[in-house]
């Protein structure tokens, strides 16, 4: 049989995603942002305004790890490459090394650390409240990763946890869209909303077709 | 020939002449005391005329557009100025761009010459004013003002312009114009912002006619010592230093008077959010952050906590009088 220029690239990328070395190398390749901003930090490369560079791209950056984390699962059945599971919860964890970050940096930088005046401006401030709310679920699905926490749950109780997800990415984008309103610049958000609307509906779709063909099996 | 004493030629003097020690001592220190003061004063000066000199070191990009020193009283600041690499690339120039760096990449599209703003409503002079002619109009003073983004950040610009008042007095308005309306150039073929719908364009703004009366409002045609960059509204624009940054409107092409409150961009975009007043109000917070603090560009570290935001952005001595019994939290 003929093989594709394409069949042979995703056999390759099946094989690498195999391979011992590749966990390690996508756990370094999520943490570059990261090293950007320190060196970006340490050597005056973020502007005028460091502090609200490093609040915003940390959030930028949490945004798009939750993009990738939710695209595992799509790309895993499309391109028939079930070991891309591997990577889904070493980026989940790094949506929260994100998330944390950016909880940190508004924390100490914009509030330098004065935890009576964060507490107030969560209650305060609704975007502030919806971002914390997301943080908040999302500090319970990092701690329930490991698996003795599935094991503790029951696969099936772990999986409708950490279905939360979902949620969490409807208040980050909640999160981003109200913050943007201030200045009625939305074409960021919109990407990011078309984003995600595109993982979770193709979830829906497949989700149909799956129980359609073959009732009592679901994909998460 | 030596004529000789009894008291070999040294005379002493009676007890009683005798200044005491601690006297002596004392007289000595108030003469330290009073140089020390002298000194001080001296020094002092010196260092505001180095804080004042600072503001003139022009960075050569532009035009040199020098301003004589100003009487307005509050008019120079003796904070230090921020840079002017960051005053020329952290600008909110939304025909450029949205983003903060966007203005100082796009900007250099935007052709100030010929310029002329039209002045129109209810003046004795309506009519088209060439940039030449207004340039001239009144002398170029120098003006050190802090600058109070609603967004929470600040900087210390030195401007070059005058009082807009002289302008204002020249076109003579009429006894029923209450306010000026301020319009800005909306060119799509030069300003690529313009043709996304996040303000109603062209951007207008406006202020009460006694606003735009007072010394401090400033009609700035350059910063630094310099002509201003077009990412900071050349080729003029206004400046006025007690509101929000985005009062201060940048390359006006049309001043109008009139008698009702003039509808300004970001009030109709977000009602509750931007009033018309937006004067610089720490206790007002905007719905979404609060107003308490600012950043200095440039100056305030990472690890720095955040400076207290003034009423009317320390400017209260000049202007707390135009807002007398008003209600600041209603109008704000």
């Amino acid at each position: 049989m003929h093989q594709g220029k394409g069949a042979v690239v995703a056999t390759s990328f099946a094989a690498w995603c195999r391979h011992r070395r590749a966990k390690p190398v996508v756990f370094v390749l999520a943490l570059l942002p990261f090293f950007y901003l320190v060196w970006a930090a340490v050597f005056d490369q973020l502007g005028a305004n460091p502090s609200q560079a490093l609040v915003r791209s940390t959030g930028d950056w949490t945004l798009r790890m939750l993009c990738l984390v939710l695209a595992v699962t799509p790309l895993r059945v499309l391109t028939a490459n079930p070991m891309l599971a591997r990577f889904r919860r070493l980026l989940g964890l790094f949506v929260y090394f994100y998330a944390s970050l950016h909880l940190l940096c508004y924390g100490g930088f914009d509030m330098a650390f004065d935890v009576t005046d964060i507490a107030k401006d969560i209650v305060k401030r609704p975007f502030i409240l919806v971002g914390f709310t997301a943080f908040v679920m999302l500090t319970g699905l990092a701690l329930t990763s490991f698996n003795r926490a599935i094991k503790a749950l029951g696969a099936k109780n772990w999986q409708r946890l950490h279905r939360a997800v979902y949620l969490v990415a409807g208040l980050a984008l909640l999160h981003f869209f109200w913050m943007r309103a201030g200045k009625n610049d939305f074409a960021e958000v919109a990407l990011y909303a078309a984003v995600l609307a595109c993982l979770l509906v193709w979830r829906l779709w497949y989700r149909i077709r799956q129980s359609i063909q073959r009732p009592g099996l679901h994909v998460s | 020939m030596l004529i000789k004493t009894s008291d070999q030629g040294f005379v002493h003097p009676a007890s009683s002449e005798i200044t005491p020690e601690t006297l002596y001592q004392s007289r000595r220190q108030l003469i330290r005391l009073m140089a020390g003061g002298v000194a001080g004063a001296t020094l002092a000066s010196w260092a505001s005329r180095e804080a004042f000199a600072q503001a003139w070191a022009a960075p050569g990009q532009n035009p040199v557009l020098v301003g004589s020193r100003t009487s307005v009283a509050g008019a120079i600041s003796l904070e230090k100025v921020t840079e002017y690499k960051h005053a020329s690339s952290y600008n909110n120039y939304y025909e450029f761009g949205t983003d903060k760096a966007d203005p100082s990449k796009n900007a250099h599209t935007l052709k100030i010459s010929p310029w002329s703003v039209q002045i129109e409503g209810l003046v004795k002079k309506p009519g088209s004013y060439a940039l030449e002619d207004l340039l001239k109009l009144s002398a170029q003073e120098e003006r050190i003002y802090r600058l109070r983004c609603v967004e929470g950040w600040s900087m210390v610009i030195p401007w070059v312009g005058y009082s807009l008042a002289a302008l204002i007095k020249k076109v003579e308005p009429l006894g029923s114009a209450k306010y000026v309306e301020f319009v800005t150039l909306a060119d799509p073929k030069t300003m690529p912002g313009v043709n996304s719908r996040v303000l109603d364009w062209p951007y207008v703004e406006g202020l009460r006619l006694d606003e735009a009366m007072h010394p401090l409002t400033l009609l700035a045609f350059g910063m630094y010592g310099e002509v201003l960059p077009k990412q900071s509204g050349a080729p003029l624009r206004l400046v006025v230093p007690w509101k929000y940054g985005f009062k201060s409107a940048k390359s006006l092409v049309k001043i109008r008077f009139t008698d009702r409150q003039p509808a300004t961009a970001w009030n109709k975009a977000a009602k509750n959010e931007y009033g018309f007043y937006s004067n610089v109000n720490p206790d007002v917070d905007h719905p979404r952050w609060s107003q308490a603090s600012e950043r200095r560009i440039g100056e305030d570290g990472l690890f720095d906590k955040k400076r207290k935001t003034l009423l009317f952005n320390g400017y209260e001595a000049q202007v707390g009088q135009l807002y007398a019994g008003m209600d600041l939290k209603k109008n704000f």
